[in-house]
């Protein structure tokens, strides 16, 4: 059963650049604005999950030919290397470090290692998410 | 180097396995395990010369310092003694299993893996001084048991024997662990030689008899006594270097060497010395009698194990009742500890030589059954001169070093005539009678091993394979082994200085200053007195009971199986097993439906509960901001789209209906000022309505016609009160302040400590971090499990099971 779905598709080929731009934004902007990997990577899927409505299952993996339970196994990782990092420097398990920098391009910039940790979140927000919707989706 | 570091070597080395099996699978890993038990017998035996004088070492390294938990290894007689048993034992099964374990066929990584994990959690057992890291060796010697055991694990009876010995054994564990705490409890430390020092006023207390008979328990079961022995005939399922190694050379001694380390703990208290005592010699008596049931060569050495353990066991509580007579130290009791080590020392190499001999038999015949072994003295001429030595040596015959123990036994159980503290002028005459009986069987199960196996007439139309001598490689450590059962014999006072003494010093702290102090001299020809009689009389009845043993052994199978402790066991493993799936299906129906009626009804009524109880229902209307239009909108939407969920007709008029409420409440986040709030539950609304479109597919009809759901009474109770609990905590909570808000603790701190200006996600990555840490893991979960109930699923429709 497929419907005319030209002006779905259409738009969700603009929306979906325009959604994960600003999930890039959200994310990076977290610290010091609303926004943060939670909601970074739950935009990212629901752009996902655009396509894929649009779309269909087998075409966008193969556009984005992802293994989310990886993408999940490896942003844990990350999150759980970036808590135990600060037991190589001496200090309680989970402290996070910080300082201002001065980048090109940039000007001064603020980094953080809680950014680490929260791409660590953001990987397995949508590493999750995918898993569950594909999984469900797939299953006929 | 530290010693604390040495018992990891191990399971360092443990970590290259998988690599050296996978590039150089052509060279036997075994040789390269090898090198790791061999360098570490070698180091510790350097230490001996200083421990022989009495010297001790101690090494730390903390672990938890917030709970004063840290590897301590402290190394004196009674420790060095084992540690060398556990490398040098090790060694040589090593060495045997690189000619028993085949290089293609079999899965060396996991096995040395396995070994090696063992070989750390041993020499932890033993050095550690810690009570706590104690008890973390001691469970990890029972889980590698268990993977070894299951080491063969597309085998029923291996998967069995290996669930069955971790079951008993780590039961033990867990109620040493209580008797452990205890301990710390009565004595303030978790360090064995600090609670020594306090032994005195440790036995006043009132948890003493209770962490006695707890500790004893965790003895018991790893070291196989009676009625917990069962779990070691079963895992005889393991390879045999395996069985060689821990279920007769080391593991099942831990529970010995419990005893041993906490003797003078306890010994002050004559329910450990007639608790030990009694179990020891009653298993020793019970499984040499039934030893001569089994018809598996290595059932049998599992049952002498089982009954030799509890020898040792007996001595060892003998050895408690020096603790009870003034000047023991002069009298024939100061013999029981000085056998009991001896005779460790001893079985562990007629044993271990013994069971790579079953081995060999089973490796070049194919068989272990002995009713269909015979006749292969001609054939196999090494390995039955081997197992002559060992079974002779078990037996207690000259010139074999288990005569000299066994000598020392009955020395020590007839000393139990000069303890008649307790007027116990009658009942001491058991002990050396049991003992007595217990070592005539004791003798004809020995001749039964090696006789019926390398006597008698050969049958090679019931052998799998075609009989013939093992390689040369195979044959080392058996060897070896038995050249130290004759050896020993001639030079008994030399292992007696070198290895016994400082053992007894380390169990009788209180009557030895140092391990000169012991006098004791070893001798194989001690004059006509009663042990020689005793000695004379087991080999006559002993002889005569085994020449007519054909004619007897058939009243073993008038023994009824449904009484066994087997039994009893696996109805104890059925009943907890049916009993519980019972149970839960009492309330668990499979459909979340009613899990989420049992979770919020639990809930109300525990939130209900406490806020009646600590009176906290407070309602307040004062400091309340003014309730604007948008606000009345926004809930009355809400509410509308609620009671349109409750009367759909169509599940998809709900979903949508959902995804109204979802954005109702973000809109009121966003009219309150959180922006964070509002946007993920704008994003998480979005996806999960898609979620549910996904999985409308698959939802189950709720009824044919489409038609409203019933009005269930039940349902509705709970989900008022879930409403009504809410609204009470929201208002008590508004309306009371027992603690000042953290949020200006945030307010604060957001920027100058943590370096951020969104407090939300701050919280989220740092203040608040290990809660996103272990949510996010529990994602990751939650992941799987779906993946393992859709894509993985198991059709019905086929019947399939795992197991089938």
């Amino acid at each position: 059963m497929r419907t005319n779905d030209v002006m779905l598709q259409t738009a969700t080929k603009v929306v979906t650049f325009i959604i994960l731009m600003f999930a890039v934004h959200i994310f990076f902007a977290g610290h010091y604005t609303p926004g943060g990997g939670f909601v970074g990577g739950l935009l990212t899927a629901s752009a996902i999950v655009l396509l894929m409505l649009a779309f269909d299952i087998p075409t966008i993996k193969k556009i984005l030919p992802i293994n989310y339970v990886v993408l999940t196994a490896v942003g844990l990782l990350i999150a759980i290397a970036t808590a135990s990092a600060s037991i190589i420097f001496d200090v309680p398990f989970f402290t996070h470090a910080y300082d201002y920098f001065d980048l090109p391009l940039f000007g001064e910039t603020s980094l953080h290692s809680a950014l680490l940790f929260d791409i660590g979140v953001y990987l397995v927000v949508v590493g999750v998410t995918m898993t569950i919707i594909q999984t469900i989706g797939e299953d006929e | 180097m530290s010693l604390v570091f040495l018992i990891f070597i191990p399971i360092l080395a443990a970590l290259f396995i998988p690599l050296l099996f996978k590039r150089l699978g052509q060279i036997h890993t075994g040789w390269f395990v090898l090198l790791v038990p061999a360098a570490l017998f070698l180091y510790y035996a350097t230490r001996l010369p200083s421990v022989m004088e009495g010297g001790t070492y101690v090494s730390e390294l903390s672990w938890i310092p917030s709970l004063d938990i840290a590897f301590v290894a402290y190394l004196d007689g009674l420790s060095l003694l084992f540690t060398l048993l556990i490398t040098g034992i090790g060694a040589l099964v090593v060495l045997y299993s690189i000619f028993y374990l085949d290089k293609h066929r079999e899965q060396l990584h996991n096995f040395y893996v396995y070994l090696l994990i063992f070989m750390s959690a041993m020499l932890g057992v033993v050095q550690s001084d810690h009570l706590i890291t104690l008890y973390l060796f001691w469970e990890l010697t029972s889980i590698s048991s268990f993977l070894l055991i299951a080491y063969w694990y597309t085998r029923d009876r291996s998967r069995f024997g290996a669930l069955k010995s971790m079951m008993i054994t780590v039961f033990g564990g867990l109620m040493m662990l209580g008797g452990f705490v205890l301990l710390s409890i009565m004595g303030g430390t978790y360090s064995i030689r600090e609670l020594i020092a306090q032994a005195p006023e440790l036995a006043q207390h009132d948890f003493f008899i209770w962490a006695l008979v707890l500790v004893l328990l965790g003895a018991f079961t790893k070291s196989a006594q009676f009625p917990f022995y069962i779990w070691l005939p079963d895992a005889m399922e393991a390879p045999t270097p395996v069985s060689a190694y821990l279920h007769s050379a080391t593991m099942v001694k831990a529970g010995i060497y419990l005893v041993a380390r906490l003797t003078p703990v306890f010994a002050l208290s004559e329910v450990w010395m007639w608790l030990v005592a009694g179990v020891g010699l009653f298993t020793m008596v019970w499984a040499s009698f039934f030893a001569l049931k089994q018809k598996d060569l290595k059932g049998i050495l599992a049952f002498s194990t089982v009954s030799q353990l509890g020898l040792i066991m007996s001595l060892l509580g003998v050895a408690a009742a020096a603790y009870h007579v003034e000047g023991a130290a002069d009298s024939y009791l100061k013999y029981a500890a000085f056998a009991a080590i001896f005779h460790l020392i001893n079985h562990a190499t007629f044993k271990g030589s013994l069971f790579m001999i079953a081995g060999i038999v089973d490796h070049e015949t194919g068989t272990r059954d002995i009713r269909k072994l015979g006749g292969l003295m001609s054939l196999m001429p090494v390995s039955f001169t081997v197992a002559l030595i060992g079974s002779l040596s078990m037996a207690g015959l000259p010139p074999f070093n288990g005569f000299l123990s066994k000598e020392m036994f009955l020395t020590a159980m007839l000393s139990l005539q000069e303890f008649n503290m307790f007027s116990m002028d009658v009942w001491w005459v058991l002990f050396p009678i049991i003992a007595w009986i217990g070592s005539v069987f004791t003798f004809i199960y020995s001749l039964y091993f090696v006789f019926h196996t390398f006597a008698g007439k050969h049958q090679p139309e019931e052998l799998p394979k075609q009989a013939h001598e093992a390689p040369i490689g195979m044959l080392i450590s058996p060897v070896l082994l038995a050249a130290l059962v004759v050896l020993i014999f001639f030079i008994p006072n030399l292992i007696g200085d070198w290895l016994v003494k400082p053992a007894v010093a380390a169990i009788q702290p209180f009557l030895y200053d140092s391990p000169q102090n012991v006098d004791i001299h070893v001798s194989a020809w001690h004059g006509f007195n009663t042990e020689l009689f005793m000695t004379l009389g087991i080999f006559a009845i002993g002889g005569l009971m085994f020449w007519t043993l054909r004619k007897w052994q058939h009243l073993y199978d008038l023994y009824p199986d449904a009484i066994s402790l087997n039994r009893l066991y696996d109805e104890m493993m059925l009943l907890s097993d049916g009993g519980a799936n019972r149970f839960s299906r009492i309330y668990m129906t499979g459909f979340i439906r009613s899990y989420l009626v049992y979770m919020f009804s639990f809930m109300t009524f525990i939130v209900l509960l406490t806020l009646f109880l600590n009176e906290a229902f407070q309602i307040d209307f004062s400091n309340l901001a003014p309730i604007g239009v948008y606000e009345i909108v926004i809930l009355l939407a809400l509410v509308g789209a609620t009671l349109t969920i409750l009367g759909a007709k169509s599940r998809l008029t709900a979903i949508i209906a959902l995804g109204a409420v979802g954005y109702s409440v973000a809109l009121l986040f966003v009219i309150f000022r959180a922006p964070d709030l509002a946007l993920t539950q704008l994003v998480i609304e979005t996806i999960s309505v898609a979620l549910f479109l996904l999985a409308f597919y698959h939802l189950p009809q709720i009824s044919r016609k489409e038609e409203r759901m019933k009005f269930r009474f039940g349902n509705a109770l709970v989900a008022l009160g879930v409403g009504v609990t809410m609204t009470l905590v929201a208002l008590s909570a508004h309306s009371q302040k027992a603690l000042p808000s953290i949020s200006e603790f945030y307010k604060e701190t957001v920027y100058s400590e943590a370096g951020g200006g969104n407090i939300v996600n701050v919280i989220l990555v740092d203040y608040r971090g290990f809660d996103t840490l272990f949510e996010i893991a529990v994602l990751g979960i939650a992941g799987i499990g779906i993946i393992t109930m859709i894509r993985l699923r198991l059709t019905k429709k086929e019947g399939q099971h795992e197991n089938k």
